[in-house]
């Protein structure tokens, strides 16, 4: 294998990785980073350098901002390797990856691991079911495909995304059959008492509700407060049904969107034996670093979503942190007033997540399952009524599922399953998800075929 | 591209046109999109059978993170279609329940 050398390796080309590369390059480091997407960008800014002007227009300003970024990281002198697959970081600094059907290698004196955000499971009856898909799936075909839904569409759950989601499909054109929206009442006044400065927390609630207002007027129906989601089908979605104030409603509908915000994407952390703690504001596991991202005495730092959801400016700034942080450690002098200038960017960038993790708080029972029938693991097919039935055999966390039922051991490896799999455990043994834990992740963290290993 | 597929890609703006086989069946598809993209939008509802319940199933994540865009490309089985950009002449096979290699693929001729 082919091993080659940099001062900062960075996997992920979203906000955190691209500005890390920037102000690392700064500095005069050698960068290089990989992902495993064709093009730059990340999932907030995915085809930002190709995509046609009128879809820009559609998905508007918080995407059209990715592009200085993308630029200036074309600019910056950093290596750049698309369609890298990552499957393996040491803690020595190697990084291991695919490229073009060959396994190759990387040693950072340091590495930067900026993988993102993925969307949280949304564990109810059907959500296997083909032409169910994550409401950022749909975004993604929309950024990289201009592609939208052909019949009118669903949308369920709740969260920024889903509501911009429908915006962007307004303005496209695409017709939305109806918002079907979990957000529960008691969020907005959970939300309203988290003491954010009120005139912020004012602002994003508005924003939040005229957005709702402008897809009404619009035509769509918007079920508020539903609660008891499943989409029933054979082979297929073909309806959703829920509860809405008290009263059953069925939807036919052959796509149906779902989304209940967005989670750190954990898989190489925990893969590096890395200490993670659960958030209970954000109700997923990150990894517990140091104020720069560091990952304890390694040189591994994490920057971005991947590290806890702070969403793409704040990524951006986390990313330069670290990379101060890591010029720090090679020596070289950094302004001190730029650290200052950017901690306070920092700040003001994350003030109102508290109140943004209260007022979307996603519905217990569209997380923990209480319908036995619910499939939790996607890959080995295990469900919830099987996941409480191992808890009542004896089993106390997420790895000895995999001992009794194969769960999380499936092409996924947890990713879809592992959020839902800690909670169930831990609601059953009346334990925190704490002390369940999760899953022992484990390289390769991406597959890889032994012909990749061929010369 | 046919009127049942779940997603459309306007015809406005003249992409440029290729094509694949799914299953045999060749499907007509804008370049430079993702492969799961093409399949979604050449009207394919079913791109794999689930490993254990042999039920049907399509892409969730489009991102590379949920596994279930899972399809056999150019004879190599379990490709994440939503990570690979489509090309012209690709062959493109459902998977069907879990990988596996047949007498064609005994590591020889790679």
């Amino acid at each position: 294998m082919n091993a080659t050398e940099a001062d900062l390796v960075i996997v992920g080309s979203g906000p955190a990785g691209m500005a890390a590369a920037c102000e690392a390059r700064t500095l005069g480091l050698s960068v290089v980073l990989l992902d495993e997407q064709a093009t730059i960008g990340g999932q907030i800014y995915r085809n930002i350098e190709s995509a046609p002007v009128d879809r820009v227009e559609i998905l508007g300003q918080d995407y059209v901002a990715g592009r200085s970024l993308a630029m200036d990281f074309r600019s910056s002198g950093a290596g750049y390797l698309g369609g890298a697959v990552v499957w393996n970081v040491s803690l020595d600094g190697t990084v291991d990856y695919v490229a073009g059907g060959h396994s190759q290698q990387l040693v950072g004196k340091n590495v930067l691991l900026a993988s993102g955000a993925m969307e949280r499971p949304f564990p109810i009856r059907g959500w296997t079911l083909p032409g169910v898909m994550g409401a950022g799936a749909a975004q993604i075909l929309l950024k990289g495909s201009g592609a939208l839904p052909t019949a009118p569409v669903v949308l369920a759950g709740c969260g920024p995304l889903l509501y911009l989601l429908a915006w962007q499909f307004l303005r496209a054109g695409a017709k939305i059959e109806a918002l079907v929206d979990t957000t529960e009442k008691s969020a907005y006044l959970r939300a309203a008492r988290h003491g954010v400065g009120a005139l912020r927390g004012w602002k994003e609630l508005t924003k939040g509700l005229k957005l709702l207002s402008t897809l009404r007027r619009h035509g769509v129906r918007v079920y508020s407060g539903s609660h008891g989601l499943a989409v029933e089908g054979e082979t297929r979605a073909e309806a959703i049904s829920f509860t809405h104030r008290g009263r059953s409603v069925r939807i036919p509908a052959s796509l149906v969107l779902l989304h209940q915000g967005v989670v750190p994407n954990t898989q190489l952390t925990w893969s590096t034996g890395a200490a993670h703690h659960w958030d209970s504001e954000q109700l997923c596991w990150c990894p517990v670093t140091d104020p720069s991202g560091r990952l304890g005495e390694t040189p591994i730092y994490v920057a971005g979503d991947s590290r806890g959801i702070v969403g793409a400016q704040a990524s951006a700034v986390q990313g330069r942190l670290a990379a101060l942080a890591i010029g720090d450690r090679l020596g070289i002098t950094t302004n001190v007033g730029r650290r200052a200038e950017l901690q306070s960017q920092l700040q003001r960038y994350t003030y109102i997540r508290p109140f943004l993790n209260a007022l979307y708080r996603p519905a217990d029972e569209n997380r923990v399952p209480q319908d036995p029938s619910v499939v939790v693991c996607r890959c080995e097919e295990v469900t919830a009524g099987q996941i409480r039935r191992y808890v009542e055999l004896g089993c106390l966390g997420p790895n000895q599922t995999k001992a009794f039922g194969r769960c999380g051991m499936g092409p996924c490896q947890g990713r879809f399953c592992g959020l839902t799999v800690t909670e169930i455990i831990a609601q059953a043994r009346g334990t925190a998800p704490e002390d369940v834990g999760y899953y022992r992740i484990r390289p390769p963290v991406k597959p890889v075929l032994l012909g990749d290993f061929l010369p | 591209m046919t009127t049942d597929a779940l997603f459309t890609i306007s015809q406005k703006s003249k992409p440029e046109l290729i094509t694949i086989t799914f299953d045999g069946k060749a499907l007509t598809v804008p370049a430079g999109i993702s492969v799961a993209a093409a399949l979604l939008v050449g009207g394919v509802h079913e791109f794999r059978s689930s490993v254990v319940g042999q039920v049907p199933r399509a892409p969730f994540c489009m991102m590379g993170v949920c596994f279930e865009c899972l399809v056999e490309i150019d004879g190599v089985p379990a490709r994440q279609s939503c990570l690979v950009p489509v090309r012209d002449g690709m062959v493109v096979q459902r998977q069907i329940g879990a990988a596996h290699l047949d007498e064609g693929h005994t590591g020889e001729e790679a």
